[in-house]
C-alpha cells in the first residue's frame, strides 16, 4: 500500500511541473559528475559477486545500491 | 555433491544464496545506469576465487549487455561457484569434505521510455540440494532537470530445498522484495544515493544439514540436534552513500547501511573507497569496510538441554561477529581508442582480505574439559578477482 502511494505521488510529481525546477548544478557544470571514477557501480559483475560474498556470510541484506541514478549529465 | 550420504551429519558451508537476491544484484546492474540513458554495450568476463575458513569457491561470471535500436537493452549473465569445503561446521561435525557446484543464469530486457527506464529481469540459479527462481521488476525516472533519479523495484523468489541425505525431502520458500532508491546530484562535485530495501521471506529457511549443540544432563558433554528456524522472515535495510570528486581527478566515496530484522538482528557496515586514476590508463583503487552485527533472538551456541526452545539456531552467520575488509583493485585500459569493433577495453585485478572475529561462536576443534569453555572462532578470507570488460 505504502508503495503504491509513493508511486502515485511520483507521478503525481512527474505530471504537475515539478519537472520544471531549476537545477542548481548547470548541465555544462557536470563533467566532473560524468567522469566514469564517479560511478557508484563502475564494474556491476565485479559488484554483484562482492555483494554476493558478504551476503553468504552475514545476516544482513539488501540495499546495496548500484541501483538508480547518476548524474543526470548525459 | 553436497554432503556425502553416510556422514552423520552433514552441514553446508555457506548459507545458500536465493536466486531472488541474485537477481535483484542483476536488476540492479540494468538500472546501474542513469535513468533516461540506456547502458552502454559491454561484455564482461571475471574469474573470481575465494579461499578462506576451509572454503574454496572459484568459478567465472559472464555477462553481456546489447542495445537493441534506441529504446531496449537486454542483458545476460552466467555465473557458477565451484565449492571445495571443509569448514569448521564440516569439520566439527564429523562430515567429509564435499564438493559442490552452483550454476546460475540471468536474463533481463531494459526499456527506454522518455525519462524513464523500465526492467524486466529473470534468474535460475540451480545445485543438486537447492533450485531457485526468481522474477524482477524494476522503474528508473530522472527527474528535476536530471538532478534526481528515483528507481523502485519488486522481485519474486520460489525457492525449492532439497537434502542430499534424504531423496523425500522438499521445501519451499518464497521471497520478496522491494526496493526504493534515490540519486541526487548535489553539487558539481558531489552525488549522494539512498537506499531502502525491504524483503520477506516464508516457507522453509533454515539449512536442513545443520544442528545445534546442547549439554547432556550432568553438564561434562554435549550432544547435537537439528535446528528449528521461524517460517517467516522480515528485514529491513537503508544505505547512504556519497561520492565526492577531488581536485585532483580522483574520487572518495563512503557509505553507511543500517539493517534489522524480526529475528532480533541488528547490523551496521560503514565502507570507504579511494579511486585513482593514474597516467598511461592505469587506475588504482583502495577499500576499507567495517560490518558487524548481533545475533539473532533464537541463536546460541551451546544450548542448556535439548529442546530448549522452540527455534534454535548455531548457525555462525546468524552469531554476534564483526568483520574488516580491506581490498584493492588495479585497472588498465589496454584498448583506449578503438581496435576494430570495440570501443574500449580494460583489464582489472582485485584483490579483498576479510578478516572474521566471532563473539559467541566457539572452535569445537577445541577439546575442552567443560563444553563452552572452547576458544572464540575467527577466521580470514582471500578474495580474488580478474576479470575483462570491453565496450563495443
Amino acid at each position: 500500500m505504502r508503495l503504491c502511494a509513493f508511486y502515485l505521488l511520483l507521478i503525481a510529481l512527474s505530471l504537475t511541473g515539478c519537472s520544471s525546477i531549476e537545477p542548481w548544478v548547470k548541465p555544462y557544470e557536470r563533467a566532473h559528475l560524468a567522469d566514469p571514477i564517479m560511478n557508484f557501480d563502475r564494474d556491476p559483475v565485479s559488484g554483484a559477486y562482492m555483494t554476493h560474498v558478504y551476503q553468504a556470510r552475514e545476516a544482513a541484506r539488501g540495499a546495496e545500491g548500484g541501483h538508480g541514478g547518476g548524474c543526470g549529465c548525459n | 555433491m553436497a554432503p556425502r550420504v553416510g556422514t552423520v551429519v552433514a552441514v553446508g558451508v555457506t548459507r545458500h544464496i536465493p536466486a531472488w537476491l541474485v537477481g535483484t544484484a542483476l536488476l540492479c546492474c540494468s538500472l546501474a545506469v542513469l535513468a533516461g540513458v540506456l547502458p552502454d554495450d559491454r561484455a564482461d568476463a571475471l574469474y573470481h576465487s575465494y579461499d578462506g575458513g576451509g572454503v574454496e569457491i572459484t568459478g567465472p561470471s559472464l555477462m553481456v549487455l546489447k542495445k537493441l535500436g534506441q529504446n531496449v537493452a537486454v542483458n545476460g549473465n552466467y555465473y557458477v561457484d565451484s565449492i571445495s569445503s571443509a569448514s569448521i561446521d564440516v569439520v566439527t561435525s564429523g562430515a567429509s569434505a564435499y564438493s559442490e557446484d552452483r550454476i546460475e543464469f540471468s536474463g533481463g530486457v531494459d526499456y527506454l521510455h522518455g525519462n524513464s527506464i523500465m526492467s524486466l529481469s529473470f534468474t535460475n540459479s540451480s545445485e543438486d540440494d537447492y533450485e531457485a527462481n526468481t522474477a524482477g521488476f524494476g522503474i528508473s525516472m530522472d527527474m528535476f532537470g536530471n538532478m534526481t533519479t528515483v528507481s523502485m523495484g519488486y522481485s519474486r523468489g520460489w525457492d525449492t530445498v532439497m537434502n542430499n541425505l534424504d531423496s523425500t525431502f522438499s521445501r519451499d520458500a518464497d521471497r520478496q522484495n522491494y526496493k526504493l532508491g534515490l540519486t541526487q546530484v548535489v553539487t558539481k562535485d558531489m552525488l549522494l544515493e539512498l537506499n531502502y530495501e525491504g524483503i520477506t521471506d516464508e516457507g522453509f529457511l533454515n539449512n536442513p544439514y545443520r544442528s545445534v549443540r546442547y549439554l547432556d544432563p550432568g553438564g561434562d558433554s554435549y550432544s547435537y540436534e537439528s535446528e528449528i528456524y521461524p517460517n517467516t522472515r522480515t528485514s529491513n535495510a537503508v544505505a547512504i552513500r556519497s561520492i565526492y570528486y577531488l581536485p585532483y581527478r580522483a574520487a572518495v566515496s563512503g557509505e553507511y547501511r543500517f539493517f534489522d530484522d524480526t529475528w532480533g538482528i541488528d547490523a551496521h557496515n560503514l565502507k570507504f573507497v579511494y579511486t585513482h586514476p593514474l597516467q598511461g590508463g592505469w587506475l588504482l583503487e583502495g577499500n576499507y569496510r567495517y560490518y558487524t552485527q548481533n545475533a539473532a533472538d533464537f541463536y546460541s551456541d551451546l544450548f542448556p538441554f535439548q529442546g530448549a526452545q522452540n527455534f534454535l539456531a548455531r548457525d555462525k552467520e546468524l552469531s554476534t561477529f564483526s568483520s574488516h575488509t580491506i581490498g584493492f583493485k588495479l585497472s588498465y585500459d589496454f584498448i583506449k581508442n578503438g581496435w576494430r569493433s570495440i570501443d574500449k577495453g580494460k583489464i582489472n585485478l582485485a584483490w579483498d582480505h576479510i578478516l572474521f572475529d566471532y563473539d559467541d561462536f566457539r572452535d569445537l576443534r577445541v577439546v575442552t574439559p567443560a563444553p563452552g569453555d572452547e576458544p572464540l572462532y575467527s577466521f580470514s578470507a582471500d578474495v580474488v578477482q580478474l576479470y575483462v570488460s570491453i565496450w563495443f
